[in-house]
């Protein structure tokens, strides 16, 4: 029921918003008190890269910003 | 002249980012039995690429207002019952629309909490090792195992009368249920054949009340908020269900299987798993209630609807005390509901209105920002200019 959850690099970030031509505060969100934050050992501002596996897509990726609650 | 298989793995492979997973595993099966030339290759690429091109929702398109449609006309027609056997012997079940509104309204406990308890492999199909685990699941309470509890004010002591048929039931001893009651402070535990005395100290109604309703509440095992247990026979294994929830406690017995392991109380499951096992949890169970009642709705839909719900890291309600309710915009939450008071409200603040969204542009009579009205045209002054001078 949980699917994969992975820090992004740095990197990897910057592509990621150019990609979408957004900013960091236009990513879905993730609570730094959630499990799987935690797991991952997150920090606040760090990208989240989450592997969805989907009905319709076979795999998606989606990305969601650790902020502090 | 036919390209290798390996040629042709190559050549897909520069796709696979452009198109959907499922997409790429199909494309890479279907090749894989044929043989194609370089030139049979391209077009088919072209063509996939196309057609998922075509496929894609367009920009400016209202997929919000699409998929509160189709979730609200199949809701019509659902039933108003509340509570429905599902099948699974004897436990209740909220479905139907009751169940739908739960969902989006995010409520803190379901109305009907259940768990759908999955085995490990190796023991799935064991009945003895099932029944054992369910035993474990299941809170018994002193209440559970008496017939009644009697308070005698002269000798000063609470008497609790055993049901020897619900104990040889659950299999606990006398002696278990003495143990879990010792500790009670200032009581004394004396206990014959089918009867347990509490001698209490200082005699008064009031702490001889005190005295019994602890002793009842005393759990004698399994895990708190599970009241009932329900094992059945799926195939060739055997699945526990319960009524009552507690997703935390569960997963930590041995023998569970916490990879299908389920409940319906998506809040629980965002405090244990997270919030992206919760959105699967959303979309699971709506669709769920919605096939039991035979509509079909397309998943896409509810997965807007659970990805709206939890942008923000937390599984927000549809509506006033939610998405709706959260909106930037003045006069979208003024038109939603209580419109007085957000006017007031943004009056007192000082709020700005933008008019960046939907109803705010009704509201004001100017073009809405959607389909066609996303684009903004701009003239080039000194285009026009030349076209006048010529």
């Amino acid at each position: 029921m949980v699917p994969k959850h992975e820090i992004l690099p740095k990197e990897e970030v910057e592509r990621v918003l150019e990609k979408y031509n957004i900013t960091k505060g236009q990513i879905p969100k993730i609570l730094e008190s959630d499990p799987m934050v935690k797991k991952i050992k997150a920090k606040p501002g760090d990208v989240i890269k989450i592997t969805r596996k989907s009905k319709t897509a076979g795999e998606s990726i989606y990305y969601r910003v650790v902020v502090s609650d | 002249m036919f390209l290798e298989p390996d040629e042709v793995k190559k050549r897909i492979e520069k796709i696979r980012e452009e198109i959907p997973r499922s997409v790429f595993s199909e494309l890479e099966e279907e090749l894989s039995k044929v043989e194609v030339t370089e030139e049979e290759l391209n077009k088919i690429i072209e063509e996939i690429k196309r057609r998922y091109d075509y496929s894609l929702v367009e920009p400016g398109e209202a997929v919000g207002i699409v998929a509160a449609q189709s979730m609200g006309e199949p809701s019509t027609q659902m039933t108003m019952r509340t509570f429905h056997y599902a099948g699974v012997a004897e436990l209740n079940v909220t479905l139907g629309l009751p169940r739908i509104i739960e969902i989006v309204d995010a409520r803190r406990v379901p109305s009907t909490p259940t768990m759908t308890i999955y085995l490990k492999e190796d023991i799935a199909e064991d009945r003895e090792k099932a029944k054992g685990i369910a035993k474990k699941i299941e809170s018994v309470t002193v209440d559970d195992v008496i017939k009644r509890a009697e308070m005698d004010l002269i000798d000063s002591k609470v008497t609790l009368i055993l049901d020897e048929y619900e104990l040889k039931r659950r299999e606990i001893t006398l002696e278990e249920i003495v143990e879990k009651l010792t500790p009670i402070k200032g009581v004394e535990v004396e206990y014959n054949e089918n009867q347990i005395s509490l001698k209490v100290p200082n005699p008064s109604m009031k702490e001889l009340r005190k005295v019994a309703t602890r002793a009842r509440g005393q759990y004698l095992r399994g895990i708190k908020d599970i009241q009932r247990v329900v094992m059945r026979k799926e195939g060739k294994e055997y699945v526990i269900y319960t009524e009552g929830s507690n997703l935390k406690e569960v997963l930590k017995i041995d023998g569970v299987d916490i990879t299908r392991t389920k409940t319906n109380d998506i809040l629980e499951i965002h405090k244990v798993l997270g919030v992206e096992a919760a959105r699967n949890a959303i979309i699971n169970e709506a669709l769920d209630t919605l096939e039991e009642q035979g509509l079909m709705v397309d998943i896409r839909h509810l997965m807007l609807i659970a990805d709206m719900m939890t942008v923000d890291g937390e599984v927000k309600a549809i509506g006033r005390h939610g998405v709706s309710g959260e909106k930037a915009s003045v006069l979208a939450r003024a038109a939603f509901e209580i419109t007085v008071d957000h006017l007031l409200k943004a009056g007192i603040k000082g709020e700005v209105e933008e008019l960046r969204g939907i109803v705010e542009n009704v509201i004001v009579g100017r073009p809405v920002r959607l389909g066609t009205g996303m684009v903004e045209l701009k003239m080039r002054r000194e285009l026009e200019e030349k076209r006048e001078e010529a």
